[in-house]
Protein backbone atom coordinates (compact mmCIF):
# COMPACT_ATOMS: atom_id res chain seq x y z
CA UNK A 1 0.00 0.00 0.00
CA UNK A 2 1.22 3.44 -0.78
CA UNK A 3 -0.98 5.22 1.68
CA UNK A 4 0.87 8.19 3.07
CA UNK A 5 1.90 7.80 6.66
CA UNK A 6 1.63 11.35 7.89
CA UNK A 7 -1.71 13.17 8.20
CA UNK A 8 -0.76 15.84 5.68
CA UNK A 9 0.02 13.24 3.03
CA UNK A 10 -3.27 11.52 3.81
CA UNK A 11 -5.04 14.85 3.51
CA UNK A 12 -3.58 15.41 0.07
CA UNK A 13 -4.73 11.94 -0.95
CA UNK A 14 -8.20 12.59 0.43
CA UNK A 15 -8.56 15.94 -1.32
CA UNK A 16 -7.35 14.43 -4.60
CA UNK A 17 -10.09 11.83 -4.60
CA UNK A 18 -12.75 13.19 -6.97
CA UNK A 19 -15.48 11.25 -5.18
CA UNK A 20 -14.80 13.24 -2.04
CA UNK A 21 -15.74 16.32 -4.03
CA UNK A 22 -18.89 15.18 -5.76
CA UNK A 23 -20.38 12.58 -3.41
CA UNK A 24 -23.51 13.50 -1.47
CA UNK A 25 -22.01 15.09 1.63
CA UNK A 26 -18.81 15.70 -0.30
CA UNK A 27 -16.83 18.89 -0.31
CA UNK A 28 -18.99 20.77 -2.84
CA UNK A 29 -22.20 19.85 -1.02
CA UNK A 30 -20.76 20.93 2.31
CA UNK A 31 -19.31 24.13 0.89
CA UNK A 32 -22.72 25.03 -0.53
CA UNK A 33 -24.39 24.36 2.83
CA UNK A 34 -21.73 26.31 4.66
CA UNK A 35 -22.09 29.36 2.43
CA UNK A 36 -25.90 29.23 2.45
CA UNK A 37 -26.11 29.04 6.22
CA UNK A 38 -23.53 31.78 6.66
CA UNK A 39 -25.11 34.13 4.12
CA UNK A 40 -28.56 33.75 5.67
CA UNK A 41 -27.17 34.29 9.16
CA UNK A 42 -25.24 37.43 8.20
CA UNK A 43 -28.26 38.79 6.33
CA UNK A 44 -30.47 38.20 9.34
CA UNK A 45 -27.88 39.80 11.61
CA UNK A 46 -27.69 42.89 9.38
CA UNK A 47 -31.45 43.17 9.27
CA UNK A 48 -31.60 43.32 13.06
CA UNK A 49 -28.37 45.04 14.02
CA UNK A 50 -27.95 47.79 11.44
CA UNK A 51 -31.28 49.62 11.90
CA UNK A 52 -30.93 49.33 15.67
CA UNK A 53 -27.30 50.45 15.69
CA UNK A 54 -27.92 53.36 13.33
CA UNK A 55 -30.89 54.52 15.34
CA UNK A 56 -29.05 54.23 18.66
CA UNK A 57 -26.10 56.11 17.21
CA UNK A 58 -28.42 58.77 15.76
CA UNK A 59 -30.09 59.40 19.09
CA UNK A 60 -26.76 59.01 20.89
CA UNK A 61 -28.37 56.73 23.45
CA UNK A 62 -27.89 53.08 24.25
CA UNK A 63 -24.10 52.93 24.38
CA UNK A 64 -24.47 50.74 27.45
CA UNK A 65 -26.78 48.39 25.58
CA UNK A 66 -24.26 47.96 22.77
CA UNK A 67 -21.49 47.10 25.21
CA UNK A 68 -23.80 44.77 27.10
CA UNK A 69 -24.75 42.87 23.95
CA UNK A 70 -21.10 42.49 22.98
CA UNK A 71 -20.07 41.25 26.41
CA UNK A 72 -23.01 38.90 26.77
CA UNK A 73 -22.46 37.15 23.47
CA UNK A 74 -18.77 36.86 24.26
CA UNK A 75 -19.63 34.70 27.26
CA UNK A 76 -22.22 32.50 25.56
CA UNK A 77 -20.66 29.39 24.07
CA UNK A 78 -21.62 28.90 20.44
CA UNK A 79 -22.24 25.24 21.12
CA UNK A 80 -24.82 26.09 23.79
CA UNK A 81 -26.84 28.35 21.49
CA UNK A 82 -26.57 25.91 18.59
CA UNK A 83 -27.96 23.18 20.81
CA UNK A 84 -30.61 25.16 22.67
CA UNK A 85 -32.24 27.07 19.80
CA UNK A 86 -33.25 24.03 17.74
CA UNK A 87 -34.92 22.55 20.81
CA UNK A 88 -36.73 25.81 21.55
CA UNK A 89 -37.95 26.21 18.00
CA UNK A 90 -38.99 22.56 18.21
CA UNK A 91 -39.06 22.51 14.44
CA UNK A 92 -36.48 19.79 14.49
CA UNK A 93 -32.90 20.42 13.50
CA UNK A 94 -33.58 22.17 10.23
CA UNK A 95 -31.72 25.11 8.82
CA UNK A 96 -33.61 27.90 10.62
CA UNK A 97 -32.44 27.44 14.21
CA UNK A 98 -28.82 27.12 13.11
CA UNK A 99 -29.12 30.31 11.07
CA UNK A 100 -30.68 32.15 14.00
CA UNK A 101 -28.01 30.91 16.39
CA UNK A 102 -25.24 32.07 14.07
CA UNK A 103 -26.99 35.41 13.48
CA UNK A 104 -26.83 36.05 17.22
CA UNK A 105 -23.05 35.99 16.97
CA UNK A 106 -23.09 38.31 13.96
CA UNK A 107 -25.04 40.98 15.82
CA UNK A 108 -22.38 42.42 18.18
CA UNK A 109 -19.82 43.52 15.57
CA UNK A 110 -22.58 44.81 13.26
CA UNK A 111 -24.32 46.66 16.07
CA UNK A 112 -21.18 48.13 17.62
CA UNK A 113 -19.84 49.38 14.30
CA UNK A 114 -23.15 50.85 13.14
CA UNK A 115 -23.46 52.62 16.49
CA UNK A 116 -19.88 53.92 16.48
CA UNK A 117 -20.10 54.82 12.80
CA UNK A 118 -23.01 57.19 13.29
CA UNK A 119 -21.77 58.47 16.62
CA UNK A 120 -18.37 59.45 15.26
CA UNK A 121 -19.83 61.46 12.36
CA UNK A 122 -18.29 64.92 12.30
CA UNK A 123 -20.42 67.10 14.62
CA UNK A 124 -19.81 70.06 12.34
CA UNK A 125 -21.26 68.21 9.36
CA UNK A 126 -24.23 67.34 11.53
CA UNK A 127 -24.67 70.95 12.62
CA UNK A 128 -24.37 72.16 9.05
CA UNK A 129 -27.02 69.69 7.94
CA UNK A 130 -29.33 70.79 10.75
CA UNK A 131 -28.69 74.40 9.77
CA UNK A 132 -29.72 73.58 6.21
CA UNK A 133 -33.02 72.43 7.64
CA UNK A 134 -32.64 68.67 7.35
CA UNK A 135 -34.97 66.69 9.56
CA UNK A 136 -33.71 63.95 11.86
CA UNK A 137 -34.49 61.23 9.34
CA UNK A 138 -32.91 63.15 6.48
CA UNK A 139 -29.84 63.83 8.60
CA UNK A 140 -29.46 60.14 9.31
CA UNK A 141 -30.03 59.11 5.70
CA UNK A 142 -28.06 61.80 3.87
CA UNK A 143 -25.23 62.67 6.26
CA UNK A 144 -24.67 60.20 9.05
CA UNK A 145 -25.28 57.03 7.05
CA UNK A 146 -22.77 57.85 4.27
CA UNK A 147 -20.20 58.84 6.88
CA UNK A 148 -20.78 55.56 8.70
CA UNK A 149 -20.21 53.39 5.63
CA UNK A 150 -16.57 52.53 6.46
CA UNK A 151 -17.66 51.35 9.89
CA UNK A 152 -20.58 49.39 8.51
CA UNK A 153 -18.23 47.67 6.08
CA UNK A 154 -15.73 46.88 8.82
CA UNK A 155 -18.50 45.45 10.96
CA UNK A 156 -19.80 43.42 8.06
CA UNK A 157 -16.40 41.90 7.44
CA UNK A 158 -15.86 41.03 11.09
CA UNK A 159 -19.35 39.57 11.38
CA UNK A 160 -19.14 37.57 8.17
CA UNK A 161 -15.77 36.04 9.02
CA UNK A 162 -17.03 35.30 12.50
CA UNK A 163 -20.15 33.57 11.16
CA UNK A 164 -18.22 31.56 8.58
CA UNK A 165 -15.88 30.38 11.33
CA UNK A 166 -18.74 29.62 13.68
CA UNK A 167 -20.76 27.81 11.04
CA UNK A 168 -18.20 25.01 11.22
CA UNK A 169 -19.64 24.20 14.65
CA UNK A 170 -23.09 23.61 13.18
CA UNK A 171 -21.82 20.12 12.45
CA UNK A 172 -22.07 19.30 16.16
CA UNK A 173 -25.84 19.49 15.86
CA UNK A 174 -25.89 17.89 12.40
CA UNK A 175 -26.49 21.30 10.84
CA UNK A 176 -24.30 20.64 7.82
CA UNK A 177 -21.46 22.75 6.52
CA UNK A 178 -17.78 22.04 6.12
CA UNK A 179 -17.45 21.14 9.79
CA UNK A 180 -19.18 17.86 8.95
CA UNK A 181 -16.06 16.73 7.09
CA UNK A 182 -13.97 17.19 10.22
CA UNK A 183 -16.58 15.54 12.41
CA UNK A 184 -16.84 12.56 10.08
CA UNK A 185 -13.05 12.30 10.16
CA UNK A 186 -13.02 12.21 13.94
CA UNK A 187 -15.75 9.60 13.77
CA UNK A 188 -13.34 7.40 11.82
CA UNK A 189 -10.65 7.87 14.43
CA UNK A 190 -7.32 9.67 14.14
CA UNK A 191 -5.59 6.73 12.49
CA UNK A 192 -8.21 6.19 9.80
CA UNK A 193 -9.60 9.68 9.41
CA UNK A 194 -6.49 11.78 10.03
CA UNK A 195 -6.27 12.82 6.41
CA UNK A 196 -9.93 13.76 6.25
CA UNK A 197 -9.65 15.69 9.52
CA UNK A 198 -6.75 17.76 8.24
CA UNK A 199 -8.41 18.21 4.84
CA UNK A 200 -11.57 19.48 6.53
CA UNK A 201 -9.47 21.79 8.65
CA UNK A 202 -7.78 23.19 5.55
CA UNK A 203 -11.17 23.82 3.91
CA UNK A 204 -12.69 25.51 6.95
CA UNK A 205 -9.61 27.62 7.64
CA UNK A 206 -9.15 28.44 3.97
CA UNK A 207 -12.74 29.61 3.60
CA UNK A 208 -12.41 31.87 6.65
CA UNK A 209 -9.15 33.38 5.42
CA UNK A 210 -10.48 33.89 1.88
CA UNK A 211 -13.57 35.57 3.30
CA UNK A 212 -11.38 37.83 5.42
CA UNK A 213 -9.25 38.87 2.44
CA UNK A 214 -12.12 39.31 -0.03
CA UNK A 215 -14.26 41.27 2.40
CA UNK A 216 -11.21 43.35 3.32
CA UNK A 217 -10.97 44.36 -0.35
CA UNK A 218 -14.71 45.06 -0.47
CA UNK A 219 -14.38 47.15 2.66
CA UNK A 220 -11.69 49.24 0.96
CA UNK A 221 -13.71 49.62 -2.21
CA UNK A 222 -16.88 50.87 -0.56
CA UNK A 223 -14.97 53.32 1.61
CA UNK A 224 -14.73 56.71 -0.08
CA UNK A 225 -11.11 57.70 -0.55
CA UNK A 226 -11.04 60.58 1.96
CA UNK A 227 -12.50 58.33 4.64
CA UNK A 228 -9.97 55.54 4.22
CA UNK A 229 -8.08 55.16 7.39
CA UNK A 230 -4.39 54.58 6.97
CA UNK A 231 -2.92 51.28 7.94
CA UNK A 232 -4.16 50.34 11.36
CA UNK A 233 -1.66 51.55 13.86
CA UNK A 234 0.04 48.63 15.55
CA UNK A 235 -1.76 47.51 18.65
CA UNK A 236 -4.78 49.67 18.07
CA UNK A 237 -7.69 47.37 18.63
CA UNK A 238 -10.67 48.09 16.46
CA UNK A 239 -13.91 48.40 18.41
CA UNK A 240 -15.39 45.38 16.70
CA UNK A 241 -12.55 43.11 17.59
CA UNK A 242 -13.88 42.41 21.01
CA UNK A 243 -15.91 39.55 19.66
CA UNK A 244 -15.54 35.98 20.71
CA UNK A 245 -14.10 33.45 18.38
CA UNK A 246 -15.77 30.17 17.68
CA UNK B 1 -57.86 11.18 33.50
CA UNK B 2 -57.79 9.52 36.81
CA UNK B 3 -54.59 7.58 36.30
CA UNK B 4 -52.54 10.60 35.30
CA UNK B 5 -49.43 10.67 37.42
CA UNK B 6 -48.53 13.97 38.96
CA UNK B 7 -45.23 14.39 37.13
CA UNK B 8 -46.90 13.66 33.83
CA UNK B 9 -48.74 16.96 34.08
CA UNK B 10 -45.49 18.43 32.87
CA UNK B 11 -43.91 16.65 29.92
CA UNK B 12 -40.92 14.94 31.45
CA UNK B 13 -38.16 16.99 29.87
CA UNK B 14 -37.91 20.36 31.63
CA UNK B 15 -35.17 22.89 30.94
CA UNK B 16 -34.30 23.17 34.61
CA UNK B 17 -34.28 20.17 36.89
CA UNK B 18 -32.85 19.96 40.37
CA UNK B 19 -33.42 16.27 40.11
CA UNK B 20 -30.88 16.12 37.31
CA UNK B 21 -28.39 18.34 39.10
CA UNK B 22 -28.65 16.28 42.29
CA UNK B 23 -28.40 12.92 40.56
CA UNK B 24 -25.43 13.93 38.45
CA UNK B 25 -23.55 16.23 40.78
CA UNK B 26 -20.35 14.20 40.35
CA UNK B 27 -20.37 14.45 36.58
CA UNK B 28 -21.26 18.13 36.69
CA UNK B 29 -18.55 18.94 39.21
CA UNK B 30 -15.98 17.04 37.18
CA UNK B 31 -17.03 18.98 34.08
CA UNK B 32 -16.80 22.31 35.91
CA UNK B 33 -13.40 21.35 37.24
CA UNK B 34 -12.10 20.36 33.82
CA UNK B 35 -13.52 23.53 32.32
CA UNK B 36 -11.97 25.79 34.94
CA UNK B 37 -8.64 24.01 34.85
CA UNK B 38 -8.42 24.16 31.05
CA UNK B 39 -9.31 27.85 31.10
CA UNK B 40 -6.85 28.64 33.87
CA UNK B 41 -3.97 26.75 32.31
CA UNK B 42 -4.63 28.15 28.82
CA UNK B 43 -4.78 31.77 29.99
CA UNK B 44 -1.72 31.34 32.19
CA UNK B 45 0.37 29.85 29.39
CA UNK B 46 -0.94 32.47 26.98
CA UNK B 47 0.12 35.26 29.35
CA UNK B 48 3.57 33.74 29.81
CA UNK B 49 4.06 33.70 26.04
CA UNK B 50 2.25 36.96 25.30
CA UNK B 51 4.11 39.23 27.72
CA UNK B 52 7.62 38.66 26.29
CA UNK B 53 6.17 38.78 22.79
CA UNK B 54 4.49 42.12 23.48
CA UNK B 55 7.64 43.58 25.02
CA UNK B 56 9.54 42.44 21.94
CA UNK B 57 6.97 44.14 19.71
CA UNK B 58 7.24 47.26 21.87
CA UNK B 59 11.02 47.42 21.87
CA UNK B 60 11.67 46.35 18.30
CA UNK B 61 9.12 48.39 16.36
CA UNK B 62 9.66 46.62 13.01
CA UNK B 63 8.59 43.37 14.66
CA UNK B 64 5.29 44.78 15.92
CA UNK B 65 3.57 44.52 12.54
CA UNK B 66 4.53 40.89 11.84
CA UNK B 67 3.79 39.71 15.38
CA UNK B 68 0.31 41.22 15.31
CA UNK B 69 -0.30 40.06 11.74
CA UNK B 70 0.63 36.44 12.46
CA UNK B 71 -1.49 36.27 15.60
CA UNK B 72 -4.28 37.92 13.63
CA UNK B 73 -4.17 35.20 11.00
CA UNK B 74 -4.19 32.49 13.66
CA UNK B 75 -7.19 34.23 15.22
CA UNK B 76 -9.05 34.13 11.92
CA UNK B 77 -8.69 30.36 11.65
CA UNK B 78 -11.83 28.77 13.10
CA UNK B 79 -11.29 26.80 16.28
CA UNK B 80 -12.66 23.62 14.77
CA UNK B 81 -10.07 23.80 11.98
CA UNK B 82 -7.31 24.56 14.46
CA UNK B 83 -8.22 21.52 16.54
CA UNK B 84 -8.35 19.51 13.33
CA UNK B 85 -4.79 20.54 12.51
CA UNK B 86 -3.45 19.77 15.97
CA UNK B 87 -5.32 16.59 16.82
CA UNK B 88 -3.68 14.22 14.31
CA UNK B 89 -0.30 15.10 15.84
CA UNK B 90 -1.07 15.50 19.54
CA UNK B 91 -3.88 12.98 19.77
CA UNK B 92 -7.23 13.48 21.43
CA UNK B 93 -6.03 14.53 24.85
CA UNK B 94 -6.24 17.77 26.77
CA UNK B 95 -2.98 18.93 25.16
CA UNK B 96 -4.75 19.45 21.86
CA UNK B 97 -7.45 21.56 23.47
CA UNK B 98 -4.89 23.49 25.47
CA UNK B 99 -2.74 24.36 22.45
CA UNK B 100 -5.79 25.60 20.56
CA UNK B 101 -7.00 27.70 23.47
CA UNK B 102 -3.57 29.22 24.04
CA UNK B 103 -3.25 30.25 20.40
CA UNK B 104 -6.56 32.11 20.58
CA UNK B 105 -5.95 33.76 23.93
CA UNK B 106 -2.54 34.84 22.70
CA UNK B 107 -3.82 37.36 20.16
CA UNK B 108 -6.24 39.04 22.54
CA UNK B 109 -3.56 39.45 25.18
CA UNK B 110 -0.73 40.50 22.85
CA UNK B 111 -2.90 43.08 21.13
CA UNK B 112 -4.06 44.65 24.37
CA UNK B 113 -0.65 44.58 26.06
CA UNK B 114 0.99 46.23 23.04
CA UNK B 115 -1.77 48.84 23.03
CA UNK B 116 -1.22 49.36 26.76
CA UNK B 117 2.53 49.75 26.33
CA UNK B 118 2.07 52.16 23.44
CA UNK B 119 -0.16 54.31 25.59
CA UNK B 120 2.66 55.02 28.03
CA UNK B 121 3.35 58.73 27.54
CA UNK B 122 6.75 59.20 25.86
CA UNK B 123 7.62 62.01 28.30
CA UNK B 124 7.39 59.58 31.19
CA UNK B 125 9.74 57.18 29.45
CA UNK B 126 12.15 59.98 28.64
CA UNK B 127 12.05 61.23 32.20
CA UNK B 128 12.94 57.74 33.38
CA UNK B 129 15.82 57.56 30.92
CA UNK B 130 16.97 60.97 32.13
CA UNK B 131 16.97 59.66 35.68
CA UNK B 132 19.38 56.99 34.52
CA UNK B 133 16.95 54.10 34.24
CA UNK B 134 18.20 51.30 32.04
CA UNK B 135 16.02 49.50 29.56
CA UNK B 136 14.96 46.68 31.89
CA UNK B 137 14.46 48.89 34.91
CA UNK B 138 12.34 51.23 32.83
CA UNK B 139 10.29 48.27 31.60
CA UNK B 140 9.53 46.89 35.04
CA UNK B 141 9.22 50.18 36.94
CA UNK B 142 7.57 52.41 34.34
CA UNK B 143 6.22 50.76 31.21
CA UNK B 144 4.63 47.58 32.55
CA UNK B 145 2.98 49.21 35.59
CA UNK B 146 1.50 51.90 33.37
CA UNK B 147 0.33 49.25 30.90
CA UNK B 148 -1.49 47.29 33.60
CA UNK B 149 -4.97 48.46 32.51
CA UNK B 150 -4.27 47.22 28.98
CA UNK B 151 -2.88 43.94 30.28
CA UNK B 152 -5.93 43.38 32.43
CA UNK B 153 -8.32 44.21 29.58
CA UNK B 154 -6.57 41.62 27.46
CA UNK B 155 -6.71 39.14 30.30
CA UNK B 156 -10.44 39.65 30.78
CA UNK B 157 -11.24 39.30 27.08
CA UNK B 158 -9.01 36.24 26.81
CA UNK B 159 -10.52 34.60 29.89
CA UNK B 160 -14.14 35.12 28.91
CA UNK B 161 -13.66 33.96 25.34
CA UNK B 162 -11.56 31.00 26.47
CA UNK B 163 -14.35 29.83 28.77
CA UNK B 164 -16.73 29.87 25.80
CA UNK B 165 -14.18 28.25 23.53
CA UNK B 166 -13.40 25.30 25.81
CA UNK B 167 -16.74 23.80 24.76
CA UNK B 168 -15.40 23.19 21.26
CA UNK B 169 -13.01 20.72 22.91
CA UNK B 170 -15.95 18.33 22.71
CA UNK B 171 -14.53 17.41 19.34
CA UNK B 172 -11.67 15.59 21.03
CA UNK B 173 -13.62 14.59 24.11
CA UNK B 174 -12.33 17.25 26.49
CA UNK B 175 -14.84 20.05 26.34
CA UNK B 176 -15.50 20.55 30.06
CA UNK B 177 -19.09 21.76 30.33
CA UNK B 178 -19.39 21.46 26.56
CA UNK B 179 -19.31 17.74 27.25
CA UNK B 180 -22.61 18.08 29.14
CA UNK B 181 -24.19 20.19 26.41
CA UNK B 182 -23.17 17.75 23.72
CA UNK B 183 -24.16 14.68 25.74
CA UNK B 184 -27.55 16.27 26.34
CA UNK B 185 -27.95 16.79 22.62
CA UNK B 186 -27.05 13.21 21.84
CA UNK B 187 -29.07 11.90 24.76
CA UNK B 188 -32.39 12.50 22.99
CA UNK B 189 -32.29 16.24 23.67
CA UNK B 190 -32.07 15.99 27.43
CA UNK B 191 -32.93 19.63 28.07
CA UNK B 192 -31.86 19.75 31.71
CA UNK B 193 -28.40 18.52 30.83
CA UNK B 194 -28.02 20.98 27.94
CA UNK B 195 -29.25 23.90 30.03
CA UNK B 196 -27.17 23.04 33.09
CA UNK B 197 -24.02 22.89 30.99
CA UNK B 198 -24.81 26.17 29.23
CA UNK B 199 -25.78 28.08 32.34
CA UNK B 200 -22.74 26.91 34.28
CA UNK B 201 -20.54 27.86 31.36
CA UNK B 202 -21.87 31.41 31.23
CA UNK B 203 -21.76 31.60 35.02
CA UNK B 204 -18.11 30.55 35.04
CA UNK B 205 -17.28 33.26 32.51
CA UNK B 206 -19.12 35.90 34.52
CA UNK B 207 -17.51 34.84 37.80
CA UNK B 208 -14.00 34.85 36.35
CA UNK B 209 -14.64 38.21 34.69
CA UNK B 210 -15.84 39.74 37.94
CA UNK B 211 -12.80 38.33 39.73
CA UNK B 212 -10.55 40.01 37.19
CA UNK B 213 -12.47 43.29 37.50
CA UNK B 214 -11.87 43.08 41.24
CA UNK B 215 -8.17 42.42 40.69
CA UNK B 216 -8.06 45.37 38.29
CA UNK B 217 -9.65 47.61 40.94
CA UNK B 218 -7.11 46.51 43.51
CA UNK B 219 -4.08 46.78 41.25
CA UNK B 220 -4.98 50.06 39.57
CA UNK B 221 -6.83 52.14 42.14
CA UNK B 222 -6.13 55.29 40.11
CA UNK B 223 -8.39 54.26 37.21
CA UNK B 224 -11.52 54.14 39.34
CA UNK B 225 -10.64 57.37 41.13
CA UNK B 226 -10.31 59.16 37.81
CA UNK B 227 -13.63 57.81 36.60
CA UNK B 228 -15.50 59.62 39.37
Amino acid sequence: MTVAENPIGQAVVWINDPLNWTNPGGMLDRLGEHLTISALAVALGCLVAWPLGLWLGHTGRGGGLVVLVSNATLAIPTLALLTILPVVFSSGFGRTPVVVALAVFAVPPLLANAYTGVLQADPEARDAARGMGLSGGQLLRRVELPLAVPYLAAGFRTAAVQVIATAALASFVNGGGLGEIIRTGFGLGIAGGGGQIVAGGVLVAGLALVAEVVLGVVERLVTPRPLRRGRQRAGQPRPADATGRA
Amino acid sequence: MSFRLSYRADPGNPWFSWQYVRDNSDTILAAVREHASLTGRAVLIAVLIALPLSVLAYWVRPLAGPILAVSGVVYTIPSLALFAFIAPYLGTGTTTVLVGLVLYALLLIVRNVVAGLNQVPPEVGEAAMGMGYGRWRRLFRIDLPLAVPGILTGLRLATVSTVALVTVGVLVGHGGLGQLIFAGFQNNLYKAEIMTGSVLCVALAVVLDLLLVLVARLVTPWTTRRAR
